[in-house]
């Protein structure tokens, strides 16, 4: 790897989200209900909240997968998915809005990768799709995450020859190579057995460490009081409570949140 | 079930003789007879016989007929006209099969319904009738003009001149390709799983990226082996083209039978052996290029004909030398 490609690797900003009062329903089901958040450069925020609680969908919505029917989402101060035009919010452009998700990470739960590309492709596709770097920058640039991911070795070979714990690691550095401010888990290690949910959770400590801001749900409770700065728990749409994973998960004020962590811990 | 310590199971006594038997571990399996198996493989290979020495010996068939004609000019140039008449088709209606899936599938409901509609009606509609619909089309439409719609046009051609028959069976070919092309294609692309379409959206990469990099070829798939069923039928459909007057493989064949009426078999038989060539050609194609498409599906390959021999043979020396050993 050249210096220059190590550099431009470092050089990424840290972002900060914020979610300003969104609303999202399907039908007459509301699944979002006014959900305010602020996520600091370089925090780490883990959501927890039972299943339907809208926990996925506020992630989606963050990177505009989903369109809120109220609300808006700024990373750095801009908008996403919209545009303001004097005192309203339009839709943009489909090309804008992909320009836009080019700089958030994202990581689904059953990783997602393209099966029909090798895993260095995987993760040199979206920089060289984007024009932003040409092919063999890129795959420099992917061979270093994977080397990252402690994947060095696993190149040429394609997802479905990977374990799930190889396949959610590729899926991290495909993230990573979007030069992200942020990056979003969509409960990363609950499609992956037991005994390979450790090798995911130590690639993603690796980020929270190195200063990027990330925005997880998890259901792995131990794992975000090791590394949340901030915990938010939501139920019905509604951000029940937040704070540091000592008050929120040791000593929780509401009885919806004591009731969670009976349930899960 | 659970046994209780000390009980003890009883097996059946072994007949005895000098030597000791062999411990059940270290004795190979007998594998089962299946008499049945091979009496039906006897009847069917008797039959399979008798259908090979009628076929050889039989006069009706008049064998060396078949070879005067099976490489004459006529023949030859008939078979290039299906090739060209099927190529053509082909790709255009491939290519018309895309546009229209994309159509149905896109979120404008004018393009989904006119995309419906053209599927519906060409479906509905004989092959034969579009064919001879359209060599009577130049008497419809005097000329045929480029421009603004409703408005001067830029080009205008004279339709007699532009719709040769081999255009008029290329377009009504390939207008009734692209309508089941299309279904084709639209499964292919549904076959795909959701999570690709987001992950590319989450990517952030570019719309035509995303249906030509990462869509398509997972869909392509799915869409090869059923296209390729289409293609065969293509292939056999251009023999319709000889009712717009185009002498193709089966025209001219049919050409020849009315002139020497005595060689219509043998002429019949020359055109099916051609068929079979070309749609095995289209078979072996089929199989490679699904091998290729399924890089990353499948976590190894399937093996290509000349692996199978291999690993066949080696098997079988295998065998003989354990059986020999014994």
């Amino acid at each position: 790897m050249t210096a220059e490609t190590l550099e431009a690797l470092a050089d990424v900003e840290a972002a900060t989200v914020e979610v300003h009062d969104v609303h999202k329903w399907y039908g007459t089901h509301r699944v979002l209900d006014g959900i305010d958040l602020t996520v600091r450069p370089g925090e780490v925020t883990v959501i927890l909240g039972p299943s339907g609680s809208g926990k996925s969908t506020l992630l989606r919505v963050i990177n505009h997968l989903e369109k809120p029917e109220i609300g808006h989402v700024s990373i750095n101060g801009e908008l996403i998915g919209v545009k303001r035009q004097g005192d309203r919010l339009k839709e943009l452009g489909e090309r804008a809005i992909l320009t836009q998700r080019g700089r958030i990470g994202f990581v689904f739960q059953n990783f997602n990768l393209f099966p029909h590309l090798t895993v260095l492709d995987n993760v040199a596709a979206a920089p060289v799709a984007t024009g932003r770097l040409s092919r063999p920058e890129a795959q420099e640039l992917a061979r270093g995450l994977l080397a990252r991911v402690g994947l060095a070795d696993k190149t040429g070979a394609y997802p479905r020859q990977l374990s799930g714990g190889q396949q959610q690691r590729v899926a991290i550095a495909r993230a990573l190579a979007l030069r992200p401010g942020v990056i979003l888990f969509d409960e990363p290690t609950s499609a992956l057995d037991p005994e390979l949910v450790g090798e995911v959770l130590a690639v993603i400590k690796d980020l929270a460490t190195s200063g990027t801001t990330l925005v997880i749900v998890t259901h792995e409770i131990g794992f975000a009081r090791e590394i949340a700065d901030r915990v938010v728990f939501i139920d019905g749409g509604k951000i029940v409570e937040q704070g540091p994973p000592s008050e929120v998960l040791d000593k929780p004020r509401h009885e919806r949140t004591r009731d969670f962590l009976s349930k899960v811990l | 079930m659970s046994e209780s310590p000390g009980a003890t199971v009883t097996l059946p006594e072994a007949p005895t003789s000098d030597e000791p038997p062999k411990p059940l571990t270290a004795q190979r399996v007998v594998p089962l007879r299946r008499p049945g198996r091979w009496i039906a493989t006897a009847v069917v290979l008797v039959l399979v016989a008798q259908f090979v020495h009628g076929l050889v010996t039989n006069p009706f068939y008049q064998w060396a007929r078949w070879s005067y004609w099976f490489l004459r000019p006529t023949i030859l140039d008939g078979l290039l006209i299906t090739l060209e008449v099927t190529a053509f088709s082909a790709v255009l209606g491939l290519v018309g099969g895309i546009v229209l899936a994309l159509a149905r599938l896109s979120r404008s409901p004018v393009l989904r319904a006119v995309s419906w509609t053209y599927v519906w009606a060409l479906r509905s509609i004989p092959l034969i009738v579009v064919l001879i619909f359209l060599y009577n089309f130049s008497a419809l439409y005097k000329t045929l003009s480029l421009g603004i719609p409703f408005g001067p046009a830029f080009f205008t051609f004279d339709e007699s001149k532009l719709a040769t028959d081999m255009v008029v069976a290329v377009v009504g070919l390939s207008l009734n390709e692209a309508a089941y092309a299309a279904e084709v294609v639209r499964g292919g692309i549904l076959s795909v799983d959701q999570g690709q379409h987001e992950a590319a959206a989450a990517l952030g990469l570019p719309k035509g990226y995303q249906f030509r990099r990462i869509v398509f070829p997972q869909a392509l798939r799915s869409i090869i082996p059923n296209y390729v069923n289409q293609l065969i039928g293509l292939i056999k459909g251009t023999s319709l083209v000889f009712y717009v007057s185009l002498l193709d493989l089966f025209g001219s064949a049919q050409t020849m039978g009315s002139t020497y009426p005595g060689d219509i078999v043998p002429l019949l038989l020359v055109v099916t052996v051609w068929y079979l060539i070309l749609t095995s050609i289209v078979s072996v194609i089929q199989f490679y290029v699904e091998r290729h498409y399924a890089r990353g599906a499948t976590r190894s390959l399937p093996s290509t004909p000349l692996q199978k021999l291999r690993t066949g043979l080696s098997d079988l020396r295998t065998r003989i030398r354990r059986e020999a050993a014994v």
